[in-house]
């Protein structure tokens, strides 16, 4: 087994050129997956795909090392006491179910010749609802939107259930109740019918869900925002294993890409974790736009090389989207190293 | 997200799988230890100065 692992001049049938790049890719990755919350993991699969690597194997791959990460930050969510495993379960089962519902939809829209136009609708409906949901609570709160850093870390307890999350929990009270972190005690018809639906969406819109699913649980179940990012990541890692799985069976997860990727984004995660704690988010979140606008870009102008057998442009593109994801991060620990010096100066002063 | 559909055993996947999984638990448990032993000597390092005030 170790012999068919180490083969050749490289690791895993991997050169050493390419074992360095993916470590520090990786590196990158995880610098902005640990500081933004997210924001990292779409980044791998175009990249390989720029590399030449077959879709499956890109897919396969970047499936793979979502998994991988989506396990690390499981661990680490644990340790904070922030996954609920009685919710993830239960949440598991639901959208297992959902999606394969969902999928029939679409086959079902496809017969009658349906399917795109009223997946476009909802795609705008759902992103729109999401969105303004979101955007008005944060607006509400005085707060940045999305995921608070500082508030993730704070006491369970102290979080404020959401009025629309309030009501649910007081309106439907069919047993068996359970109760769960954060002292939330709701139906466990309610949290079905909320994985069912958020399944039903991700197996219509082909999506994995995550987008759908953490406001779902905060705003339809109640759950602390914590514990809500942990839970995810923890039907992640089941969903992902799975994924990664099926992708394997067809020869589609590459270990010489996991393997080097996973070691360099561990790391960085770290890292990135650990700067939100000096750095404030919103001040990096217009490079984050920024990465993500020069992303697309370079996505684009990579599918137009290889569309007209143009190999510089097809580097361009590559060059680009590792470069965004670059600077943004070399941005975020330059910007904490600059901000602890300031900190340390000030306070040598104050000693004086 | 893989659904419904019911994978086949295939024990060659199986440990592929497993190998990424025992990577990312030894990461965690390796890189958490590293930062314990080295992470305040690191900050000194890179703050030029009183990082235990943090």
């Amino acid at each position: 087994m170790l012999g068919s692992l180490l083969d050749g001049l490289g690791i895993l049938g991997t050169s050493p050129e390419m074992l360095a790049l993916f470590v520090g890719f990786g590196l990158v990755v995880g610098v902005l997956f640990g500081f933004f919350g997210m924001g990292g993991s779409f980044l791998v699969t175009p990249a390989l795909l720029m590399l030449d690597y077959p879709a499956p194997v890109a897919v396969g791959s970047g499936m793979a090392f979502v998994f991988g990460t989506a396990v690390i930050a499981t661990l680490k969510h644990h340790d904070l006491g922030q996954v609920d495993y009685k919710l993830g379960v239960i949440m598991i089962t639901g959208t297992t179910v959902g999606i394969e519902a969902g999928r029939a939809s679409v086959y079902h829209l496809e017969s009658l010749g349906l399917a795109g136009g009223v997946i476009s609708v909802a795609y705008v409906v759902l992103l729109g609802g999401v969105g303004a949901v979101v955007t008005r609570d944060a607006l509400k709160n005085d707060g940045s939107g999305g995921i608070d850093h500082e508030a993730a870390d704070q006491d369970l307890s102290r979080y404020e259930t959401p009025e629309i999350a309030k009501t649910i929990q007081q309106t439907v009270r069919i047993p068996p109740m359970v109760t769960l972190r954060g002292d939330v005690r709701v139906s466990v018809w309610v949290i079905t019918a909320v994985a069912f639906a958020t399944g039903l969406l991700s197996g219509f819109l082909g999506v994995g869900g995550g987008f759908i699913r953490m406001p779902a649980m905060i705003y339809a179940i109640g759950v602390p925002v914590p514990v809500a990012v942990g839970t995810d990541l923890f039907e992640i890692v089941f969903s992902g294993g799975l994924g990664s799985y099926l992708y394997g069976q067809g020869g589609g997860v590459d270990l010489g890409i996991v393997v080097p990727l996973l070691f360099g984004s561990a790391l960085g995660a770290r890292v990135g974790s650990a700067a939100t704690a000096v750095v404030d988010a919103d001040s990096i979140k217009i490079y984050f736009g920024g990465m993500l606008l020069i992303g697309a870009i370079a996505v684009a102008i990579g599918e137009v090389g290889a569309y007209v057998g143009s190999p510089t442009l097809e580097l361009l593109g590559l060059v680009l989207v590792i470069g965004a994801a670059v600077v943004v991060a070399v941005a975020i620990l330059y910007t904490t190293i600059a901000s602890l010096r300031e900190t340390g100066r000030q306070e040598m002063t104050a000693a004086d | 997200m893989a659904g419904l559909t019911v994978p086949t055993w295939d024990p060659e996947t199986a440990v592929l799988i497993g190998t990424i999984l025992l990577e990312a638990i030894a990461l965690y448990v390796g890189y958490g230890g590293l930062e314990r032993v080295f992470g305040s000597r690191l900050m000194q390092f890179l703050v030029g100065g009183d990082a235990d005030a943090r």
